[in-house]
């Protein structure tokens, strides 16, 4: 027995203990963001941060494919491991009307971030519901989708003469989606394990409809009115109808097993030599001019999304804001890293460490722009970016987009009008579902 | 007669010493077991068939409402969840009878007096103990069109066996027959040296063929065993989650289980999600049971 009481105390000591030392690191704060370069650039920025204030800053990851879900996870438990999360545009809606996300509307008011962060940023990555002027977020990682290409193939004088024999115009960074498809199709030569383009197809989350979303949006087309949630004759309109054969006739010219295909394998058709040219996150784009990440670097080009054929020009929406999960305990430590995060200076450090700022001055600046290849683009794509939906149930409306337009554009069932009208019935009965239209 | 099941205490025994009982001792063990199961099975698995009335979803703040059946109504009358448990079929038939044969094909190889049995036995058996996730990555790299070890072994240039929208059910159902057909060749080895060598010499002496020593000694007395591992598959196959989630994102390869964790933890539909497991779990529990019947009725012939 006595064996027992003293194992028993000794236990309670250790645990005791423990506690002691959690304490006494009071001055931390953890951020949750998924696994990829900006997290690790997000990690530096902390290490200033906690060299000007003692305030340790942890940005916790985990792989794309499960973020939603860990993050969501931890929400729905009313967890406090997080103290801030750079969630996805999409959760605005999910995030502030679950209470999982801390009000910011004031914070923004008085720093006049509507301001001071691109007007797109804003829109997208801050404010729920749209127009409302209410914020949950803060813009910190700003990204669309933009094509990255292989300029010596482009340059390489006997390519250019074969393709203007063949198209009647010059190779060159296409200027409209159907130069994209002809260039796509000029490479696409299988026997030489060459091929046309990479795009985004994998269905797992919202890879295929990024993808799909830049034909749409060039093409002019819509996924439906986000104020009143009418989509049919919308996302199934003739605009609509003609994108999503245009990005079908895409999928015929990429690589061998480019079914479920996001940015590692697109990235990759750059660096293995595969494809001409490659849709990817503009964040996705330093390892493509580093050396010892891309053998190619040098003779890596990048360009905006080409305009649809009316001369519409647009790209989807990636990126995210940084909110204050409303469980965490240090929310006032939460709101005084923000504050320091929006900082001129701090925005600035940001852009140079690799982060995509969101700060409208620091955009504009020419530093900025010719920073890198890919920053004017960047920079020009990033006042013309629409997104998806951002209501409580889009992952109910990704999954129907997946489950309509995967087995059209990779299995060829059906045809674009009928796979686009049996969408706009499931997003209305899901609307229906949840009594946002009669 | 369970009494007679405990072993009475000894009474020089220390917790004999301490005044423990039988009843005492039993109940110490038994007990944080039971406690354990209620909370952590029994409790959950009641909650659960609660919300699957309800329309409750666990990422809003949105109180749960009683629906009735609107959930089971909704999920039966789905296409695509049909759809769904008809790929599940197809792969559990596909994989189960694939283990099976190749299975006991190898244990009858094994069977017999080879040198190295004991190493060649142990080596079969390391895919299936590998993890689910790793066979999964590894298969994907073996199948990838450009650079699969597959293809250039087979000679099929640029196949592509997971894009395909025909095939890819069908290589996971490979992967898992490469993976798990060991299970069923250890338990058929078990079953096979089990048979008494004096029915074959029986046989012999009345100049049986080798076919009709197969189909009327070695595979009734092998087949109750064969059916415990028919059972194990089956309710493992329909389970299957982890190998088809990362080797295909096909919608012709899209299981059950991969439906029901989309719903459940990338939509967040709570209440659906819990009526769907219940509907897999009647299924799961109506085919174990009719293997279970079938399974006494072999041991009695």
């Amino acid at each position: 027995m006595r064996k027992l009481v003293t194992s028993v105390l000794a236990g309670v000591g250790l645990a005791l203990a423990c506690g002691t030392s959690v304490h006494a690191q009071e001055k931390s704060l953890t951020i949750f963001w998924a696994e990829w370069d900006p997290a690790n650039y997000l990690q530096e920025l902390g290490n200033e941060y906690e060299k000007e204030t003692g305030v340790k800053i942890t940005v916790e990851t985990t792989p794309w494919s499960d973020f939603q879900t860990k993050a969501f996870t931890e929400f729905n438990a009313h967890g406090d491991a997080y103290d801030l999360v750079v969630g996805d545009s999409q959760w605005l809606g999910a995030g502030s009307t679950g209470g999982h996300y801390v009000d910011l509307t004031d914070f923004f008011n008085k720093h006049n971030l509507k301001e001071v962060m691109a007007p797109a940023t804003v829109k997208y990555y801050a404010e729920y519901p749209g127009n409302s002027g209410k914020y949950w977020a803060i813009p910190l990682e700003g990204d669309a989708v933009g094509w990255s290409y292989r300029k010596d193939w482009f340059e390489d004088p006997k390519e250019k003469e074969a393709f203007k024999a063949k198209y009647g115009y010059d190779l060159d960074v296409p200027k409209d989606f159907k130069a994209l498809r002809d260039i796509a199709e000029f490479f696409y030569r299988p026997d030489q394990k060459k091929y046309g383009i990479a795009i985004y197809t994998d269905n797992s989350y919202d890879a295929m409809a990024m993808g799909f979303e830049n034909a749409l949006f060039s093409y002019g087309g819509e996924l439906g009115d986000y104020s009143t949630y009418k989509v049919d004759g919308i996302v199934n309109s003739d605009k609509a109808v003609a994108a999503l054969d245009a990005y079908k006739e895409l999928y015929k010219f990429t690589p061998p097993g480019w079914a479920k295909s996001f940015f590692v394998e697109d990235n990759q058709a750059i660096t293995e030599n595969l494809a001409a040219m490659s849709m990817n996150y503009f964040a996705f784009f330093p390892s493509l001019i580093n050396e010892s990440s891309n053998p190619n670097a040098k003779n890596t080009g990048f360009f905006a999304n080409p305009p649809g054929p009316n001369g519409d020009q647009f790209a989807a929406l990636g990126g995210q804001g940084i909110s204050i999960v409303s469980y965490s305990q240090k929310q006032d430590e939460a709101m005084k890293f923000l504050e320091w995060f929006i900082k001129d200076d701090t925005q600035k450090k940001w852009a140079a460490l690799g982060g995509y700022t969101c700060s409208a001055a620091v955009l504009k600046s020419p530093e900025f722009q010719s920073a890198t290849p890919y920053n004017k683009a960047f920079y020009e794509t990033m006042f013309k970016v629409k997104d998806f939906w951002a209501v409580p149930e889009y992952a109910e409306l990704l999954q129907q987009l997946n489950q309509r337009i995967y087995p059209y554009m990779i299995g060829g069932s059906g045809t674009a009008k009928e796979t686009l009208d049996a969408l706009a019935a499931d997003w209305n009965a899901t609307f229906k579902k949840y009594g946002r239209v009669k | 007669m369970a009494t007679t099941m405990i072993t009475t205490l000894d009474r020089s025994s220390r917790a004999a010493a301490r005044g423990l009982s039988d009843i005492s001792i039993r109940n110490l063990f038994i007990i944080p077991t039971i406690l354990f199961l209620i909370v952590f099975n029994i409790f959950p698995l009641i909650y659960s068939l609660g919300y699957s009335f309800t329309d409750f979803r666990a990422s809003t703040n949105a109180p749960a409402n009683f629906v009735g059946l609107q959930n089971y109504r909704d999920l039966l009358n789905d296409p695509y969840v049909w759809s769904n448990f008809a790929i599940t079929a197809k792969y559990v038939i596909v994989s189960v009878v694939g283990q099976l044969f190749v299975g006991f094909g190898v244990a009858m190889l094994l069977n017999r007096d080879i040198p190295f049995k004991g190493l060649i036995t142990t080596l079969l058996l390391l895919p299936m103990m590998l993890s689910m996730a790793v066979v999964g990555l590894f298969w994907k790299l073996l199948y990838d069109p450009s650079w699969g070890v597959i293809n250039y072994a087979l000679g099929l240039g640029n196949f592509e066996w997971l894009a395909d929208p025909k095939m890819a059910l069908y290589a996971v159902a490979l992967t898992d027959i490469w993976m798990w057909s060991p299970f069923v060749m250890l338990l058929s080895l078990a079953g096979l040296s089990a048979v008494p060598k004096h029915l074959y010499e029986a046989a012999a002496i009345d100049r049986a063929g080798p076919f009709y020593t197969f189909f009327r000694i070695t595979l009734p007395l092998v087949a109750p065993i064969l059916m415990i591992a028919v059972i194990f598959r089956t309710m493992e196959a329909f389970k299957t989650f982890d190998l088809a989630y990362i080797l295909t994102s096909q919608p012709t390869a899209e299981l059950i289980s991969i439906r029901l964790y989309k719903m459940a933890f990338q939509e967040w539909q709570t209440g659906r999600s819990c009526a769907m497991a219940y509907i897999v779990l009647i299924m799961v529990l109506a085919i174990t049971n009719i293997y279970v019947k079938y399974l006494n009725k072999v041991k009695e012939r």
